[in-house]
């Protein structure tokens, strides 16, 4: 086997994520990184043709018995282990795509390769949060950011009343308390989209721009959600945009343009994340069935929830940044 | 999807009346005739029709007794498992002399079929006789030189691997740098370079390809994207470069073409001449202009029509250019003839309606129809973001649009954002 291709093999496996322009089917996205990775690992130095002796018998011009033991022996290249006889090292990659993104949408996609995939399982199985911005336009005169910041309070206020409901959990009970305090109220696997938060960031009529955060969406749903603001607001509001600005722990400031979607770019990013996992002490692997185990739960949810904020108030800050650019 | 290649079985029970088609199947082509092995397997199936019955009980082909030395009997017998297996050129030259030779000392009764038109040798195989001779029996020292051990060849597989060690024609293929793994995903084709005979077709192409100018290094790249040249007719071959070169093609213009579009001379002369006139007519050039765009775009000679006249439409109807600026994006850019349509119309109506670009405009620069379609969009909204997105040459701070399009990041940062990377990188992520 050659060596180099499978020891660069080995540090490809992982997860990274990569921003996806808009009007790009996901799957296009994935074919495209696998294709490069596959080009990478390919590239790699192979080993040389293996020799195998054979025994030629001697090349007499004239058709006479054959004089005895007369055969050489020559060392010929074995040409059934040629690569253009056997193919690349590398025909397939095992990529998986975390959460998906419709085509119009834009943003983070989290990307698995090989044995990243299964740590791809396990992280979703968690409550990870995505933060979406999606930049809405509205039509109407009457609407001010107030009434804007009104309909979004309400909005937040029936999806907390969503997320009690899908907790599973007596609300009247100690054990819903202490959940509660330490954050970990919340749907245990496949429930409608809940958004964990609504936020106005930017409004000039009649564009206005929404940071969400949400639990089990579709990029459908969101687009609906702007359309409500619009009906509550006694207007029509359409959604011009659905960007990820991040996904678990990816953010945008990992995700990979596409002028980086070469082998090398990727490799590093894996490296990163690798370290960042050890640095923060991610367990995911405990991370599996919620209600099991609440101690280590805890840290891990109470971290995510920092990270979110964090994120969040980075996001916030970047985007402001680049707002205040455009405004000029 | 792999394919299996299945060689020819000369099978002794049931299958005769099978056998006996592919035979005469086999008679038909052309590299039949010349090999002593396929002549002995039709030899066969000659005398297999009437003595049908005889050969339900499988044990022997031919009712002749030969007593022959066992060394011979058994080297027939040998000769009977090659039989089997149609591949050629697995005998080396000496093995050949060797056995013309050995044949010559048998008494062998020499049948001739007047059906047969190759003078073959004769060898009636006695199966009966082979189960005399012992393995424990002595021989001589070149006896025992001259057993070869039947190759340990599948009879059929599912990849040429297993048979390029041992076949000539797939060994130099190979040296010649033909990607063999890519040609036998491809239905049949693997089987069909197994019939090949080096000496007799293979090599008269190859000389051919290059007495038309075509680099060494080329010939691996056009076997492995059109391996069925090694199958045209030599005389077509010949008459579609004389047809070019009478068109006035010069002879390194021929050689490129032939380079970058293997199927070429797959296709007969009035279908070259069919279409060198359609893109004549329908783009009104002239000879010279017309010499130009195929030299550059020699695949427009290959493919369909059909999608070229659906893009000429397009260009006419949908976006709404003008004759003599079709004329003009086609020489500049032949590519745009075959361009998807779909993509095509969605990069224009970018550039016309989001960048407000005129036709005019884009008459003088095609180039911008023939990139991506993010590309464009991902540097216009920099630019607009940035405030200088202006294509028109009569303002102030132009951008030309094939600096647009054509320069590569750094550059097109540099000199025309007037931004860093890292920069158009972070606002590629806001899109």
């Amino acid at each position: 086997m050659a060596a180099p291709a499978v020891r660069m093999f080995r540090r490809v496996e992982g997860l990274f994520c990569v921003y996806k322009p808009s009007g790009v089917h996901w799957k296009l996205v994935r074919d495209n990184i696998e294709t490069k990775l596959l080009k990478g690992l390919n590239a790699a130095p192979s080993q040389p043709c293996p020799q195998e002796v054979r025994f030629l018998a001697q090349p007499g011009g004239d058709a006479e018995a054959p004089k005895g033991l007369t055969l050489s022996v020559a060392s010929v290249p074995a040409l059934s282990k040629h690569p253009l006889v056997t193919g690349p090292e590398f025909q397939y990659l095992q990529v998986g795509v975390g959460h998906r993104l419709d085509a119009f949408s834009s943003g983070v996609l989290v990307l698995a390769v090989g044995n990243g995939n299964k740590i791809l399982n396990d992280l979703y199985r968690t409550r990870i949060t995505r933060d979406y911005t999606l930049e809405g336009e509205s039509t109407y005169g009457h609407i001010t950011q107030d009434k804007l910041d009104r309909v979004l309070a309400m909005l937040q206020g029936a999806n907390q009343k969503s997320l009690l409901m899908y907790s599973n959990v007596d609300m009247r009970s100690q054990e819903a308390y202490e959940m509660a305090v330490q954050g970990l109220l919340g749907p245990d696997g496949k429930s409608a989209p809940i958004l964990t938060g609504l936020r106005c960031i930017r409004f000039e009529p009649p564009n206005f721009t929404i940071e969400v955060q949400c639990l089990n969406e579709t990029q459908k749903y969101l687009r609906k959600v702007v359309h409500e603001i619009g009906l509550e607001l006694r207007s029509t509001a359409v959604c011009k945009g659905v960007r990820r600005t991040r996904d678990g722990p990816f953010t945008l400031q990992d995700a990979l343009t596409r002028h980086h979607w070469t082998a090398s770019d990727i490799m590093q990013a894996i490296q990163q994340y690798k370290s960042s996992k050890k640095n923060k002490n991610y367990s995911r692997s405990k991370v599996k069935e919620p209600g099991l185990h609440p101690l280590e739960e805890n840290t891990t949810d109470s971290q995510q929830n920092e990270t979110n904020v964090e994120a969040v108030a980075a996001g916030g800050s970047r985007s402001q940044t680049l707002l205040s650019q455009r405004c000029f | 999807m792999p394919c299996s290649f299945f060689l020819c079985r000369v099978t002794m029970a049931s299958s005769c009346a099978q056998l006996c088609l592919k035979c005469r199947s086999l008679l038909c082509s052309k590299t039949v005739a010349t090999t002593w092995q396929h002549s002995t397997q039709v030899r066969h199936c000659r005398t297999v029709t009437p003595v049908i019955t005889k050969v339900l009980n499988g044990s022997s082909f031919f009712s002749g007794n030969h007593r022959t030395s066992p060394a011979s009997q058994r080297w027939k017998q040998q000769m009977f498992c090659y039989s089997e297996l149609s591949v050629k050129h697995l005998a080396t030259e000496a093995k050949e002399d060797k056995f013309k030779e050995e044949l010559s000392r048998a008494d062998v009764v020499a049948y001739k079929s007047p059906l047969l038109p190759v003078n073959e040798i004769q060898m009636p195989l006695d199966l009966d006789a082979a189960a005399e001779f012992s393995a424990l029996e002595e021989i001589t020292h070149e006896e025992a030189v001259s057993i070869s051990v039947p190759a340990a060849i599948p009879p059929s597989s599912t990849s040429l691997r297993d048979y390029v060690d041992k076949s000539e024609t797939l060994s130099k293929l190979v040296q010649l740098g033909v990607n063999l793994w890519k040609l036998e995903q491809r239905p049949n084709v693997g089987t069909m370079l197994l019939k090949l005979d080096f000496n007799m077709d293979v090599a008269p192409r190859l000389l051919f390809l290059k007495h038309i100018g075509v680099e060494e290094s080329h010939i691996g790249y056009i076997i492995t994207h059109n391996p069925f040249i090694l199958t045209e007719d030599l005389e077509s071959l010949q008459a579609r470069v004389n047809y070019l070169k009478s068109k006035k093609f010069s002879s390194e213009t021929v050689a490129s073409m032939v380079s970058r579009a293997p199927y070429l001379l797959n296709f007969s002369v009035k279908r070259l001449d069919n279409r060198l006139g359609f893109y004549q007519q329908q783009l009104n050039l002239s000879a010279s202009n017309t010499r130009n765009i195929i030299a550059r775009l020699p695949r427009l000679l290959c493919g369909s029509l059909e999608p070229v006249k659906e893009n000429l439409k397009v260009c006419e109807i949908e976006l709404g250019f003008k004759e003599n600026e079709i004329q003009h994006i086609a020489l500049t850019v032949p590519k745009v003839l075959t361009a998807n349509k779909r993509k095509l119309t969605q990069l224009f109506d970018f550039i016309h309606n989001t960048m407000k670009v005129p036709h005019h405009l884009i008459t003088k620069f095609p180039q911008v129809l023939n990139t991506k379609y993010l590309r464009v969009r991902e540097r216009h909204l920099f630019l607009e973001f940035l405030g200088k997105a202006q294509y028109d040459p009569d303002l102030p701070n132009y951008i030309s649009l094939d600096r647009l399009v054509s320069l590569p990041d750094e550059i097109f940062c540099t000199e025309l954002a007037l931004a860093t990377l890292e920069d158009f990188y972070l606002f590629q992520k806001t899109l």
